[in-house]
């Protein structure tokens, strides 16, 4: 989705330059939300300098969003029942474990990563939610404040 | 009548304002809100909501959103949805965008972020388990996740095949069944 939003933003409009962008990105990755959100908003922002640029990117960026998912939502209600349509989730239904276990391995890197005690933070937080069945935004907050004190 | 709205909107807003790293960070929050606290969405509902939201395009929180907000109230209720897991981000990134242009060099912010990404990575992989273990897998299906992960993360195959791949299987292993 990143590389898209570049494309349309600073390759063909020239709305805003490579690094500016880069700086876009850094930031939606660092505050809370989801990122095609945050630099939705932020690119509004830089591009007309004001609220109302933030407010119409934001919202064209979830309008299709919108249309999409609640046809998909009507026809998952009708086709809950039928037994080709369940085949085929029955089949989908295993790749997800498989997906979100990607997407966990793939963020194993340096940059997340940079000493033993990134580890620990991982395991403590992996054990809290997992076993320990702590709310994940306590442990998130948690994580913040051990940053705080240990770097 | 005005409750419920609110609930839905405040739910999702505290998804959204509290979860950083984006769609795959939200993933475990929304679970542990939505499906055990609220139990607005079971276990495979939540299950085929995620493969649905991935393989659709745009946001995945905003998909996810839209998605349970339409099951628990029709169309505005996934309007509330995803109002409140935008707001947050949305007035954050306005202040930052006016006020404080230097947040990503703020020495505090990168301490706290040190902190924060371990236990982000942490939380993703936390679903995996009880994701897999809701699924019943057998000894032929407990392959499917781990030649997914083979797939994406030493091939670079896009999730969006293996989801049309697992649906494609499913039918004909429904096909092959049904037959006999």
């Amino acid at each position: 989705m990143i590389s898209l939003i570049q494309n349309e933003v600073v390759v063909t409009r020239g709305w805003i330059d490579a690094p500016a962008f880069t700086d876009i990105i850094a930031i939606s990755q660092m505050t809370p939300g989801p990122i095609g959100i945050n630099s939705a908003t932020y690119i509004g922002y830089t591009v007309t300098g004001g609220f109302w640029g933030s407010l119409v990117a934001t919202f064209a960026v979830c309008l299709p969003s919108f249309i999409i998912i609640l046809l998909i939502a009507l026809m998952y209600k009708q086709f809950k029942q039928n037994r080709w349509f369940n085949a085929a989730l029955t089949g989908i239904r295993p790749v997800i474990p498989g997906l979100i276990a990607s997407a966990a391995i793939t963020l194993v890197t340096p940059d997340n990563f940079i000493d033993w005690k990134s580890w620990l933070f991982f395991l403590t937080a992996f054990a809290a939610v997992q076993w320990g069945k702590q709310n994940p935004i306590i442990v998130i907050l948690m994580g913040a404040i051990a940053g705080l004190i240990f770097y | 009548m005005m409750k419920e709205y609110l609930e839905i909107f405040t739910t999702f807003s505290k998804i959204g304002a509290f979860t950083i790293g984006g769609g795959y960070a939200m993933i475990p929050v929304i679970q542990y809100e939505v499906v055990e606290r609220k139990r607005w969405v079971t276990k495979e509902e939540f299950t085929d909501l995620l493969a649905i939201s991935q393989s659709a395009p745009g946001i995945l929180a905003i998909n996810i959103s839209i998605f349970i907000g339409e099951k628990i109230k029709g169309f505005k209720g996934s309007v509330v949805a995803a109002l409140g897991t935008a707001l947050p981000s949305f007035l954050i990134i306005l202040a930052i965008a006016a006020f404080f242009s230097g947040f990503k060099e703020n020495e505090t912010i990168e301490r706290m972020f040190k902190g924060m990404r371990p236990v982000v990575v942490a939380l993703i992989a936390v679903p995996v388990i009880s994701l897999a273990r809701g699924l019943k897998l057998n000894k032929y299906t407990s392959f499917i996740p781990v030649l997914s992960v083979l797939f994406i993360v030493l091939l670079g195959i896009s999730p969006v095949w293996l989801i049309l791949a697992g649906g494609i299987l499913g039918v004909f292993y429904f096909y092959y069944f049904s037959k006999r």
